[in-house]
């Protein structure tokens, strides 16, 4: 199928501080998430210090990049300038089997194939020449 | 809050609501006829109020107070939950009437909802706009995940899945609400009534939110005053006191999709503990308006509330269920998607109308308890539960 996305000049991550570190990650083909040094727990979107036990030791640790799809939406009105041309076109939760949740997508997927729980593997698309962001696969 | 009751609300406005061509006003000079109506219907003057509350980015308390002629203000903020900021501000405003912060706030919020900028491409593209945008920015927005509609969706999406709400259900709250706005002539959709027909044919914006799942986008403006029951007494209308009221946010508040509890909204704990205030169980309310700026949020609300189970919020919505004369009537003016989109304001006045019994054709007989809400930004709420 058709990415809906080709030619589409999508809004692109501003590149600082944690957000720079995970994106940096994905620009390599390594999904990453922080983990908790001291009680282990993953956590996505990045964050100073651990919700659980408050500590500041955390490193990224490379993602199985397994997961499944938790929920989606299909955007046939495009409400964003850049998506007039993308639609249709399906914004996706994935759950990780880490356990976070991430919004992104599935490519060669058509809206009405999407199913909750479907498993899902994660790819890389570079969508500049310093950024590139994780999609997904149907596996 | 404090005691149940110490605080009430004593004045109400609203200016006309308008689509095309627009009001031919400024936001701030909405703003302040609604506000001048609202001080004018408690019998007070407008150099009598000493405590504002601006709506998030809509105008500062400054200004305001600038225009108005308070020359004494000495309580003001600003709550920043989105939708769920004028029930928010109504709590606190009743704190501070109570506390002896302030004897008289005024609670604005209005816009060129139509005519001026459009909220739906008011994506969470500016760092300021909500309290999650630099995560939008950062891991929404490149995969077109950019509006409200779209945020919403995917929760409803996943309830959809795990309850079986169907879209005829959520046809249902769009229903009962243009249902309601045919008795309200002040609604934009009062003389367009619609059918289930319509509702499934109305274009999909962001599966599964049709047009007409969506809010109106509209120009106008709305305020309210609140004071102690004691200064009350003195005023001009019968005033409706506040039994309870409580904000409270997701967690995390600032990011959608990474909820342990994944339908869990603020007004899940607000709910609990503003009934518990009253003293009065979700079964004792006479009519509840429901922040309703898509249909699922009304279910959701619902349930978060406690009207019924998480769950079983699409059947409660059905066969008439939130009309008038049906167990719960909600949004008896119309709501945000057939009234106007008054930023929850509207839903206050409505309420206070109600208690006041000056509903006219859409009156809930011998109401005594009302409930509502709001519901901001990733899912903020605030609730408050009003008596006459």
């Amino acid at each position: 199928m058709k990415d809906p996305f080709i030619g589409c000049k999508r809004p692109l991550p501003l590149m600082k501080g944690l957000a720079k570190e995970f994106y940096d990650w994905c620009r390599q083909g390594e999904l990453r998430f922080q983990r908790c040094k001291q009680c282990g727990s993953f956590r996505h979107v990045p964050r100073e210090i651990c919700a659980d036990c408050s500590s500041f030791d955390w490193e990224w640790v490379r993602s199985s990049g397994a997961g499944t799809v938790y929920t989606w939406t299909v955007v046939e009105r495009a409400l964003h300038p850049a998506f007039l041309q993308a639609v249709p076109y399906a914004p996706v939760v994935v759950e990780m089997a880490e356990g976070v949740r991430l919004v992104s997508r599935i490519i060669d997927c058509p809206p009405e194939d999407l199913r909750i729980g479907m498993p899902v593997r994660v790819e890389f698309e570079a969508v500049s020449e310093d950024i590139s962001l994780p999609c997904f696969r149907r596996t | 809050m404090t005691a149940t009751g110490q605080a009430c609300i004593v004045g109400i406005g609203e200016t006309a609501y308008c689509r095309k061509p627009g009001s031919g006003l400024s936001q701030m000079a909405l703003q302040l006829k609604a506000a001048l109506a609202a001080i004018a219907d408690a019998g007070l003057k407008a150099s009598q109020i000493d405590g504002i509350m601006p709506f998030p980015n809509l105008g500062k308390a400054e200004a305001l107070a600038a225009n108005l002629g308070c020359a004494d203000l000495r309580f003001a903020a600003t709550i920043n939950m989105g939708g769920a900021a004028p029930v928010a501000s109504l709590r606190m405003a009743a704190m501070a009437v109570t506390s002896g912060a302030a004897d008289y706030v005024l609670v604005p919020g209005g816009w060129n909802g139509y005519s001026g900028e459009r909220v739906r491409e008011t994506s969470a593209g500016d760092d300021d706009s909500i309290p999650g945008a630099q995560i939008a920015r950062d891991y929404y927005m490149p995969y077109g995940y950019t509006a409200p509609p779209q945020w919403y969706a995917l929760m409803a999406r996943r309830h959809m899945h795990e309850f079986g709400t169907t879209a005829e259900q959520l046809g249902a709250v769009a229903l009962a609400m243009r249902g309601h706005a045919q008795l309200n002539p002040a609604a934009m959709m009062c003389g367009k009534p619609m059918t289930m027909a319509d509702y499934l044919a109305s274009p999909m914006i962001s599966d599964p939110y049709r047009l007409l799942d969506c809010c109106l986008e509209t120009d106008g403006a709305a305020a309210f005053v609140v004071t102690s029951a004691e200064r009350a007494r003195d005023l001009a209308q019968r005033p409706v006191k506040v039994l309870g009221a409580a904000a409270g946010q997701p967690y995390p508040a600032d990011e959608i999709t990474n909820r342990r509890e994944f339908h869990r909204i603020g007004l899940t704990s607000a709910a609990a503990e503003a009934f518990r205030q009253a003293g009065v169980t979700p079964g004792d309310a006479d009519f509840a308006e429901i922040y309703d700026c898509f249909t699922f949020e009304v279910i959701q609300q619902i349930e978060e509330a406690g009207f019924c189970a998480r769950g079983e919020g699409g059947a409660f919505v059905e066969n008439g269920g939130i009309s008038l004369g049906g167990r719960l009537p909600v949004n008896t003016h119309g709501g945000l998607l057939s009234h106007a989109h008054s930023l929850g304001l509207g839903h206050v006045v409505e309420a206070v109308r109600q208690l006041r019994g000056v509903a006219g054709a859409r009156q809930v007989k011998d109401a005594e308890i009302g409930v509502v809400t709001g519901w901001g930004d990733f899912g903020d709420g605030s609730i408050a539960i009003l008596g006459r």
